[in-house]
């Protein structure tokens, strides 16, 4: 069986947020970048289907981005991704979500992967879109929001999230694709001896001019900080201050500190 | 302008988010129609046109027969934008609409702007301004983000249907698993985020708690790395709660959080990130790490 997962690089998100020069997305400089949380979760379920199906299965990693993402990869593959495939483009971030969908689906056209696995939304972007558009580009069976995974002999059983708590069991036959959510399972921490092995495995680099044909749908206009909404206070200082001050605080306006 | 709004259907019954569907479309101004998979029995209160399909036949969860029903609709009303509310159900299904119409789709909507639609990014730190550049477009709305409009009244109802079985079977819902402490009685809670560091702190968190009365509560992280269990858990996919006071220790305040804690009296955020979305909300918020800050605050109140 052949597998693939999608991985998106993004920067830390404790990091302070400023506009670029263009205005319409962020200032890179100084932000760290790590693997989009949702998909370490794809990736972990993508390296148990792999180490379940054994033999004769393959799995590759895919992400779309300047040479930076090449470091997700790498954990990608640390995790247990057989090969990797980077798409190098440096205006990645400037494609809007129908743009890389299109890229994933123009890769993964004639490969005939048997499961593909995406997160279900990126944490700088945020779509929840490309997933299931790559689903729809390639014509596959696709379910969203998975927090339960099992496949035997051509069939997944997925859990889907729903509001308030509640599941949702569905099962679909591959060629499928999922896009999952946090807590499927427990992503491993790559060990030592894995990075080692990691750093023999094959990373096809594809410019992404070579797969690009779409043009966007939807344009970014401005990036900003939210209005600030006022009313809250905010303290700084030293940690004994601020519990004299807090406590005040929470006599004077709350009923419950006497 | 136009807009076909898609409204939801679940375990039996209409969804009231269908009504922020509605408080969506009369901030937008135009025409607008509503489009249901559920059933005769369960009818919004509202007076205008409504396409409705029957989930006995088609299925509460089956996209492909969803989408089919969507894309006839669409044909028939030729509507300039299509709604979901941004939840399990609509972003699973607008990129499927989008992506047959090749039309633009704009994700968790939580403003209309000049020009566009005003969307949150970066983990809600930040805000975009995006723009549909084709004719027609798919939406989705954050939940919460619009006024419910119950405009009531019956609908014109133009009953619809589909065939077929689609490509997914859904086997069942799973029911929330059974929780041991109910938050939503608590009148302090004290939650734990990833910002607590590891489990070996959750006893600091939950020390607080237990001083102040309270009863312990957590995000999504805390719960999914098992530093405690899912009863705790505050936010769309966990417990709603109102309590008088709630301390959040190390919570950045992404949307899904907000959503189960926002109407809380007063909100106290211990975060040692300025920015951090948790302060948009807060009354107070202490910029200091809180396992100096927590400690230190519960050594006084416990005196
Ligand atoms: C469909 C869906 C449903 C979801 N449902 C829920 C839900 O019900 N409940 C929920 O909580 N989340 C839910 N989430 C997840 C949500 O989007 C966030 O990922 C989550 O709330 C983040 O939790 P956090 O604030 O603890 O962690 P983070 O976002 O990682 O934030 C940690 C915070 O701690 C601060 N910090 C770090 N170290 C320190 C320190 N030493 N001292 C002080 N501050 C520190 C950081 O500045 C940061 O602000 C859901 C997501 C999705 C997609
Ligand atoms: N640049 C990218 N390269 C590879 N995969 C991506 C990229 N952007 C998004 N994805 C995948 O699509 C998912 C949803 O992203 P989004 O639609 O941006 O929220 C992510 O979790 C990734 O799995």
């Amino acid at each position: 069986m052949k597998l693939l997962v999608c991985i998106k690089q993004v920067p830390d998100m404790e990091s302070r947020f400023k506009p670029d020069a263009s205005g319409i997305w962020y200032n890179e400089a100084d932000l760290a970048f790590r693997m989009n949380e949702y998909d370490e979760y794809a990736v972990e379920q993508a390296v148990q289907l792999r180490e379940k199906l054994g033999e004769g299965s393959e799995l590759t990693v895919l992400s779309i981005g300047p040479d930076r993402v090449v470091e997700a990869i790498k954990k990608a593959l640390a995790m247990g991704c057989d090969n990797a495939v980077h798409v190098q483009d440096t205006a990645a971030s400037a494609k809007d979500p129908w743009q890389i969908a299109s890229i994933i689906a123009g890769y993964a056209k004639d490969k005939s992967f048997d499961v593909i696995f995406t997160g279900m939304q990126s944490q700088d972007r945020g779509s929840a879109q490309v997933g299931v558009t790559v689903a729809e580009l390639l014509g596959v069976a696709c379910t969203t929001t998975i927090v339960g995974f099992a496949y035997d002999n051509g069939v997944i059983t997925a859990k889907r999230e729903l509001e308030g708590g509640i599941k949702g069991a569905v099962t679909l036959n591959t060629p499928a694709l999922v896009t999952c959510q946090l807590g499927l399972n427990v992503p491993r921490y790559p060990t030592l001896p894995n990075i080692m092995k990691a750093k023999k495995k094959e990373i096809t680099a594809i410019p992404a001019a070579d797969l690009t044909t779409s043009e966007s749908l939807a344009a970014t206009t401005s990036f900003h900080p939210p209005a600030k909404k006022g009313g809250g206070i905010v303290l700084e200082g030293d940690v004994g201050e601020l519990v004299d001050k807090v406590i005040a605080i929470l006599k004077d306006k709350t009923a419950v500190l006497r | 302008m136009k807009t076909l709004l898609i409204g939801e259907y679940r375990e039996g019954k209409m969804l009231d988010s269908t009504y922020e569907l509605l408080g969506f479309a009369q901030q937008f101004g135009g025409e607008s129609t509503l489009l249901l998979v559920g059933s005769e029995t369960q009818l919004p209160a509202y007076a205008g046109t409504l396409y409705l399909a029957d989930a006995a036949s088609c299925g509460e969860y089956n996209p492909d027969l969803h989408k089919k029903l969507i894309l006839e609709t669409v044909q028939k009303e030729d509507p300039d934008y299509i709604v979901f509310v941004h939840s399990s159900y609509g972003w699973d299904l607008a990129p499927r609409v989008a992506a047959t119409l090749k039309a633009a789709q704009v994700s968790e909507i939580i403003a209309i702007a000049d020009g566009g639609f005003e969307v949150a990014c970066c983990n809600a730190k930040m805000r975009r301004t995006v723009k549909p550049l084709t004719a027609k477009a798919v939406l989705t709305i954050q939940a919460g983000a619009f006024p419910v409009l119950q405009p009531g009244g019956a609908p014109a109802v133009v009953k619809i249907s589909a065939e077929g079985n689609g490509r997914l079977a859904f086997v069942g819902y799973e029911p929330t698993e059974k929780k041991d402490i109910d938050l939503a009685k608590a009148e302090v809670i004290v939650s734990a985020g990833r910002g607590v560091g590891k489990k070996d702190n959750i006893p600091v968190i939950q020390a607080l708690a237990t001083a102040l009365g309270g009863e312990l509560g957590a995000s999504r992280p805390v719960v999914d790395a098992e530093w405690v269990s899912h009863d705790h858990q505050v936010g769309t996919t966990g417990q709603t709660v109102s309590p008088k006071l709630y301390v959040a220790c190390g919570i950045s305040g992404a949307i899904q959080h907000l959503a189960g804690m926002k109407k809380s009296d007063f909100i106290l955020a211990i975060n040692k990130d300025k920015d951090a979305p948790i302060g948009e909300i807060a009354d107070v918020l202490v910029v200091a790490d809180v396992m100096q800050f927590v400690p230190a605050l519960m050594a006084k109140v416990a005196r």
